[in-house]
């Protein structure tokens, strides 16, 4: 670990505006940092705040009502949330870039695979037409299309989705970004064309040196992966570390819980423990003082309901924000 | 691709034939007896009679309609009872005013419509947004003739820059031919960039929700790149087709226009021909107009696949 | 919004329905406006006989083309009549022909629109018959009905209301195939519902809401359109102070008085633009798509 990270993120609040009130926050105090050519996972459940977490690492919150309510995100030195629009369109593509859950719908109908990546090139290192065509012909070699001298030519409508997301891939790599942000991207993808999308990321990423930034609700993945751990819970985060550390000793009883709902982990429990996480992340609205987590847990006491834990280091980078996770120096076998 | 070309202009012949029987019945379907309302309320017995056998209006309906078809075929659109001249030669003495302004008209809504149906849907809900909408329903309220002669008071009677009225043929002054068209092209241009504010901006609304509007966003493309190249571009199919189906409320628009403005065009020409029922005249413009309202309609849709390449055929 | 509505209405106190319309108000501002002008609108034509300060036919040579004043407010017309008065008359020539038009396009366009939805043989034939009107201009083809009897406002109303009855046919066709398509609907005619009864319970009001917001553009269109034959002189009989009339009068002396045009012009703008305001809002309201996304 070095004393300068690539990308450091510091109690970052996003925030909805709402026409009847004060603006209602859906991601709190979330502070993390990523090391150059590291993977970090975010895991939750769908609504916790993953994906909104992402668009403002690109400041792509919805428009007009999303937005950076506080906090600090940190890319070699400048602070995205405060960074101006121009600025900003300097560092999308080329100091991070994105890739999306739909690749149905991600890649524009109108405009053919080659364009759409070689605009890439010529947005960000101007150069000409037959140098942008090449580098994107290189690049759909490298994220493994078949023909890709055909399919330059090709529409979206013309692929299977997984090929799109490699175009996706493609795309998102053509710059040599500093890091990759991959928002469930295998989400929508067969079983099988997952595999082959994870594998790629993960080969690319050896090859170019690329942080990565993968979003998922899948411990399987997180497990195939992750270099370190994000966890989060409506809006917060509820544990965090490495992936050695996380899989060594779960210490919320949310990361438990999500980790037991993987069926390759603990083929046998898998059934009982996924009945324990009935329930779904309660709404921007319904989140109360205590822990949010509280009123599915089963370990959850009153003084959980009352007040919300804060994050707490347990051991090395590990840390979890929950009243039972017991004192620092205990470990769970 | 030639296959849905040829069903394509097959499908539109149906259209044209009820265009037909439409004009036809016009006639013939009119209160009383359409030879005397042809010749007029002072006309006599042998006038009537004569226009009858010279409609051929004594023969059964199918044999009127049918022989009436085979001369439209051949290009014979029959005779101006007023003005005992070929309907199809008069109309084409008064093609170019009405084509020329129906031109100008369109180019001048669509260079005004498009910036500002995307301006307005890309700051939706804001005051722009706002402004741009009401001048839209305004635009679409206030009559032609309003905004016709207001722009004439103020142009051409107040500040004398402009005539006020009438139409000079583009091969006598290129310059009059211009000067001519400005005011009637605002004034009926404001109602056509009105409709084709208001679709350009329903349907940048729905594109720019779109996940690929975000995934161009996301490669650090200037919003107007965004907006034009990958916004604009997959709008086009519903903008176009509104500008084809808008034809017909351009064209109804025309007639007025030409009214207010003095221009001797097709519309001048069909009021003039109801004044003194004219009937073949009437039923020529009818059938010309929808003709190439059809017409237009059939090369937008056949024209889709260069904007969409989903559409293929 | 249907439900502020009707938690505006339900509620029986003063206050609750003040705080309904308050709320209205800050989401649709515009069609409230629009509906108050054309309540307005509406009111001042519906009194003429007693609001009007002269008779609108009275010939007044003396006081020929005066401009707007304390006497005439809008000033008076080639022959003397006050303006102000036939204005106020004009009104409800207009009103008359839109709620007329209105009326009749949707519910012959209803009865069509049902059938050609309903029936795959009538289908066919219908919708042709309706493409071949949409393919000449509204304004051309009411010209060409007026020549064909004499002038009346009922002809003026039929030959407005011809044009408009496409557009309310496909609309509630469209409707009505979706309609069908519900699964609902698959099993009421599976069990054997007879087809009055499937109309009234399950079609009908899926095309209401859509077709009140048409009927609210049709009226604003045939308001506009009646203007525009009369105008062009083959409209309502000259006789009429109908506000096209009103105009078509008043070209001749637009450089010498222009309140002939401007005055009745602007009567007519207000009345057509609060009617498609009006439709405006109405739209939004009942569209429950565009709903979710104004919240």
């Amino acid at each position: 670990m070095t004393d300068n990270p690539l990308l450091s993120v510091d109690g970052l609040t996003v925030a909805f505006s709402s026409p009847d009130g004060p603006p209602v926050a859906a991601v709190q105090e979330l502070s993390f940092s990523l090391n150059a050519g590291e993977t970090l996972c975010i895991v939750g459940e769908s609504g916790c705040g993953k994906s909104l977490t992402a668009l403002s690492l690109m400041r792509l919150l919805p428009r007009p009502h999303g937005m950076i309510g506080a906090g600090r995100i940190m890319l070699e030195g400048r602070d995205i949330a405060t960074a101006s629009e121009a600025d900003m369109r300097m560092l999308r593509g080329r100091a991070i870039s994105m890739i999306f859950q739909e690749p149905m719908t991600s890649l524009n109908p109108v405009l053919t695979i080659g364009s759409q990546i070689s605009e890439m090139v010529k947005v960000h290192e101007g150069l000409d037409e037959t140098a942008c065509r090449q580098r994107a012909l290189d690049m759909l070699k490298l994220v493994r299309i078949p023909e890709p001298e055909r399919r330059m030519d090709d529409y979206p409508h013309q692929l299977s989705g997984g090929m799109r997301q490699r175009v996706m891939i493609a795309m998102a790599l053509v710059c040599d970004p500093k890091i990759l942000l991959a928002d469930e991207p295998t989400t929508a993808l067969d079983v099988t064309i997952e595999a082959q999308i994870l594998e790629l990321i993960q080969d690319l990423k050896q090859r170019t040196g690329t942080a990565v930034i993968l979003i998922t609700h899948d411990f399987g993945v997180v497990a195939e992966m992750a270099d370190r751990v994000l966890v989060m819970y409506a809006g917060r985060q509820i544990e965090q570390g490495t992936a050695l550390e996380l899989f060594d000793a779960p210490t919320h009883p949310y990361t438990q819980a999500l980790m037991a709902a993987m069926p390759r982990f603990n083929a046998e429990g898998a059934q009982t423990r996924l009945k324990e996480i009935a329930g779904i992340v309660p709404a921007l609205h319904e989140r109360g003082q205590g822990c949010c987590f509280a009123p599915r847990c089963e370990k959850a006491t009153r003084h959980c309901f009352d007040s919300m834990p804060p994050l707490r280091l347990m051991a090395g980078e590990h840390s979890v924000a929950c009243w039972h996770a017991g004192s620092p120096q205990e470990r769970h076998p | 691709m030639l296959a849905y070309v040829i069903k394509r202009i097959l499908s539109t012949l149906p259209v044209l034939g009820v265009v037909a029987i439409v004009v036809f019945l016009l006639l013939r379907l009119s209160p009383g007896d359409p030879a005397a309302i042809i010749a007029g309320d002072n006309a006599s017995a042998n006038d009537i009679l004569q226009i009858r056998e010279q409609l051929g209006l004594d023969r059964p309906y199918l044999e009127q309609f049918f022989g009436w078809i085979g001369q439209l075929i051949t290009g014979d659109f029959g005779y101006s009872i007023y003005l005992k001249r070929p309907v199809l030669q008069l109309i084409g003495e008064r093609v170019e005013p009405t084509l020329a302004l129906s031109l100008s008209t369109m180019a001048f809504a669509i260079v005004l419509a498009v910036p500002l149906g995307v301006l307005a849907a890309w700051r939706a809900g804001t005051w722009i947004d706002q402004t741009i909408m009401a001048f839209a329903v305004m635009a679409f309220s206030v009559p032609v003739f309003l905004i016709g002669y207001g722009l004439v008071i103020q142009f051409s009677l107040t500040l004398n820059w402009l005539p006020v009225q009438g139409f000079v043929s583009i091969h006598k002054s290129v310059g009059d031919f211009i000067r001519h068209l400005v005011l009637p092209t605002m004034t009926l241009g404001l109602v056509y960039t009105a409709l084709l504010a208001r679709i350009t901006r329903a349907t940048m609304l729905e594109i720019l929700n779109e996940d690929y509007i975000r995934t161009a966003r996301a490669k650090g493309l200037t919003e107007s790149r965004v907006l034009v190249l990958h916004a604009l571009k997959n709008a086009s199919v519903p903008i176009i087709t509104t500008i084809g189906t808008g034809l017909a409320l351009l064209i109804g628009g025309v007639v007025v226009t030409e009214s207010v403005f003095a221009i001797p065009g097709i519309g001048r020409l069909t009021i003039e021909a109801v004044l003194q029922r004219d009937y073949p005249v009437i039923q020529g413009v009818i059938l010309v107009i929808a003709s190439v309202y059809v017409v237009v309609n059939l090369l937008i849709d056949l024209s889709y696949s260069l904007f969409d390449p989903r559409i293929r055929f | 919004m249907t439900q502020s509505l009707q938690q505006g209405l339900s509620h029986s106190g003063l206050s609750a329905t003040r705080a309904g319309l308050r709320r209205l108000w800050r989401r649709y501002p515009l069609s409230l406006i629009g509906g108050f002008v054309l309540i307005s609108l509406t009111v001042l034509s519906v009194l003429a006989p007693w609001l009007a300060p002269f008779d609108p036919f009275e010939m007044n040579v003396v006081d020929r083309l005066r401009e707007p004043g304390e006497e005439y407010f809008f000033g008076t017309d080639a022959y003397g009549r006050d303006l102000f008065s036939r204005t106020l008359y004009g009104g409800r020539i207009s009103l008359l022909i839109g709620l007329s038009v209105a009326g009749l396009s949707t519910l012959i366009g209803l009865l069509i629109g049902i059938l050609a939805g309903y029936s795959r043989s009538a289908d066919a034939v219908l919708m042709r018959i309706m493409d071949g009107l949409m393919a000449i201009p509204g304004i051309l083809l009411a010209i060409a009905l007026m020549s064909l009897a004499r002038p009346g406002i009922g002809v003026v109303v039929v030959a407005i209301t011809i044009p408009e009855i496409p557009r309310v046919v496909r609309l509630v066709r469209a409707v009505v195939l979706s309609v069908r398509e519900q699964v609902y609907i698959q099993a009421a005619i599976a069990t054997g519902t007879r087809l009055p009864r499937l109309m009234l319970k399950h079609i009908l009001p899926n095309t209401l809401a859509p077709l009140i917001v048409q009927a609210t553009y049709i009226a604003a269109s045939a308001v506009l359109i009646e203007s525009y034959l009369s105008f062009l002189g083959v409209g309502t009989p000259p006789e009429v102070p109908s506000w096209g009339n009103i105009i078509a009068e008043g070209r001749l002396y637009v450089q010498i008085a222009p309140w002939n045009i401007v005055c009745p012009s602007v009567f007519l703008a207000l009345m057509v633009l609060s009617i498609n305001m009006l439709g405006d809002g109405l739209r939004d309201m009942l569209d429950p798509r565009l709903q979710t996304r104004v919240r």
